[in-house]
């Protein structure tokens, strides 16, 4: 397959493997930030491949994963209306909230539709004229781009009926956060490709500037990693923090800009919650005013107060200062099956591809 | 038989039911000297040993790409008494119909049994017809149960896998789930995607000839390769190692999973099959399966170890290894 099978050559990756053992002289710790590399290390098996003082740890990069408790509850809420039907990305629909799920929802006989694009709901909305459609939005700024250009579509074309539960993060202030916290040891970091696509090299200046650590951002395919990781090395051990990028084929500098203004024209910056990490300051949206008629927030429901199960250890992993097997609750009570957080549900969750792969 | 749909009265075992069953069944499934309208077939004491399967079909959309619910019900069984090494011999073939069904469409897939039948050479020696009121069944479901006569020197099972032997895949793997998937979504792709669908019987009696030492045989349907591989290794009480780079997969069916987030490794298949031979038996078996239309794309992707007992290893592109686990969380209902 074009632009998958180059990146995926086993003698290639083998002279990556052979360099970043060269370079390394000291332990080091480094974190992917997103969820498409947790998958994509362990699918390849690259733990295995790599010298054994290089740790990777896994981050925050699954927006499935960090969307918080109280959000499930008022979808879950919203969905529960005699009126309204609920559209979203499949990974939400087994996502525990505090006492039930979209799924277990819908199972009930509740209107909950998967989408896979977030165009789809101006479809949806316009076939259902007598029922408010709402469109839980999720995702980081890969999504959001798309869903911007939902809302402005639906202005456009004056829907009255389609609303939006929007629920997205921006990946650069849960960064400074987890940086700040200082929980957890990072040496380097991969940053998210697709993300960085959008958002390109300026949002993440301060990770060298302020914190000293070097940072690139990288592709998903194994060669991608690999030299992601060869970089981060060299800059280690050339004592330099720098944010390189490796996807050069996909990310500018610069980042997409007609994305971004699209972002800009629908949303402004809003503190966010993050799942076991709690509020983060500009770390998610709230629309302009010239839009907040389409905001599901607005809804007058009544939701349950929310609560985790208090064994779950989804924040801590999320930040990459436990990893699933010292979660009691892995493997034993929580599987795919059964999942008790958002970590077991996500495919890019870092507890489901442990629990895959491991 | 002036309706166009079915009707409760066609389940009654009244007159509607006897027109239905003269009309559309007994033209195509007559085989003499069977009775079919006796309450049981009887089968000729072969004195040889006996194979006997049942399973039922119940896929959503009826029809799709490369086969529909009909040919499904035959292959399904057909390949069941296969991979037990059995000669397919006679089937039972049961509907349950919903209410209101198009007799058009009923004809389709009858139509779509005999063909499938004839090509895999077994009989229909005995049936039922029931009806359901609207809403009760989800238009139509089929049962077939079939038996097969296994021949003398071949036993094929889960559990003879032994160290050292070698694991060839028949071909392409992912094409039922993926074409099943892409008509239910609306999936396009450049190239038009198919179920593999297909009696396995013939292969499978050609490649018994030429290796009647052949441990096990297995079709990867739902769970695919990756599940049913461990099975075999926990059944056999050995490990399995196989090569990614080995697996023949489809450019479409690994685009659309690489954008899903699917693994080919767990997508169903109703065309293939796995088969596990002592060491040294693959070439001339590899030689066989390629010359049959099933097994075109024949390749040996592995081989059953004495370590890592009880697990499979997949060796990856990139020369990494992982576990691969029996398939978990979701897979989509009612693929067959």
């Amino acid at each position: 397959m074009k632009f998958v099978d180059e990146f995926r050559i086993q003698e290639i990756a083998k002279g990556l493997i052979e360099r970043i053992k060269k370079a390394s002289t000291k332990p080091v710790q480094l974190m992917e930030v997103c969820g498409t590399h947790t998958v994509s290390i362990f699918r390849y098996g690259i733990r295995g491949l790599l010298p054994e003082q290089i740790r990777l740890i896994s981050g925050p990069g699954c927006p499935v994963c960090v969307t918080p408790n109280s959000d499930i509850d008022l979808a879950i809420a919203l969905c529960r209306q005699k009126d309204v039907i609920l559209t979203t990305f499949g990974d939400m629909m087994k996502v525990p909230g505090s006492t039930s799920s979209l799924q277990k929802e819908k199972a009930e006989g509740k209107d909950i539709r998967i989408i896979y694009s977030s165009l789809e709901v101006l479809r949806i909305a316009k076939e259902n004229p007598e029922k408010k459609v709402v469109f839980f939005a999720i995702g980081f700024e890969t999504t959001s781009p798309t869903i911007a250009v939902a809302i402005l579509r639906t202005k456009e074309m004056g829907i009255p009926n389609l609303f939006f539960l929007n629920s997205q993060k921006r990946i650069p202030p849960a960064l400074y956060a987890l940086l700040q916290l200082r929980q957890v040891k990072i040496n380097g970091l991969i940053l998210p490709g697709h993300v960085s696509t959008i958002l390109g090299k300026a949002p993440y200046q301060f990770i060298s500037k302020e914190f000293s650590i070097p940072a690139v951002i990288t592709g998903f395919e194994p060669l991608d990693i690999l030299q992601g990781i060869w970089m981060l090395v060299r800059q280690i051990e050339e004592n330099r923090s720098e944010i390189e990028i490796q996807y050069k084929r996909i990310v500018k500098e610069e980042g997409n800009l007609v994305a971004q203004a699209k972002i800009d024209e629908v949303f402004e910056k809003a503190d966010g919650h993050w799942r076991g990490i709690g509020r983060i300051p500009e770390s998610g949206y709230r629309f302009k005013e010239a839009f907040q008629t389409m905001d599901a927030r607005a809804f007058d429901v009544e939701v349950e107060p929310s609560k985790e199960h208090p064994e779950c250890l989804c924040g801590e992993v999320l930040q990459g200062i436990k990893i699933p097997l010292e979660c009691r609750l892995f493997k034993k009570v929580c599987h795919p099956e059964n999942p008790i957080g958002p970590c077991m549900v996500s495919i890019e969750g870092t507890c489901h591809t442990f629990f895959k792969y491991q | 038989m002036s309706e166009e749909k079915i009707l409760l009265a066609h389940g009654s075992g009244g007159k509607l039911s006897h027109d239905l069953i003269q009309k559309l069944f007994l033209p195509l499934f007559l085989n003499p000297p069977f009775e079919p309208l006796d309450d049981s077939a009887e089968i000729p004491d072969q004195k040889k040993r006996l194979a006997f399967t049942t399973d039922s079909y119940v896929v959503n959309p009826l029809f799709f790409p490369g086969g529909d619910i009909g040919k499904l019900a035959v292959c399904g069984t057909v390949n069941d008494l296969s991979m037990k090494g059995a000669i397919p011999s006679y089937l039972s073939l049961s509907f349950i119909i919903e209410e209101g069904f198009p007799i058009e469409l009923l004809k389709k897939i009858i139509s779509s049994i005999h063909a499938t039948a004839k090509v895999a050479g077994v009989k229909i020696v005995t049936g039922d017809t029931k009806v359901v009121e609207h809403g009760a069944a989800d238009q139509l479901f089929i049962n077939t149960a079939g038996i097969g006569w296994i021949k003398e020197g071949v036993s094929l099972s889960s559990k003879n896998a032994r160290p050292g032997d070698a694991i060839l895949l028949s071909g392409y793997i992912g094409d039922h789930e993926m074409a099943i998937l892409s008509q239910r979504e609306g999936f396009q792709f450049q190239e038009a995607l198919k179920s593999d669908c297909a009696p396995l019987n013939d292969l499978v009696q050609k490649m018994l000839d030429v290796c009647p030492a052949i441990r096990c045989m297995r079709d990867p349907t739902r769970g695919g390769l990756a599940t049913i591989l461990n099975e075999i290794a926990s059944m056999s009480n050995v490990g399995i190692v196989i090569e990614e780079e080995k697996i023949p997969i489809r450019e479409s069916v690994r685009g659309i999973s690489e954008l899903l987030g699917l693994d080919p490794l767990y997508l169903a298949n109703e065309g293939k099959l796995i088969c596990i031979c002592p060491s040294g038996a693959e070439g001339d078996l590899l030689k066989v399966m390629r010359s049959h239309p099933l097994g075109k794309e024949a390749h040996l992707i592995g081989k059953v170890t004495e370590e890592n007992r009880k697990k499979v290893v997949l060796k990856t592109l990139i020369g990494g290894h992982r576990i691969l686990d029996m398939l978990t969380g979701s897979q989509y209902p009612r693929i067959c």
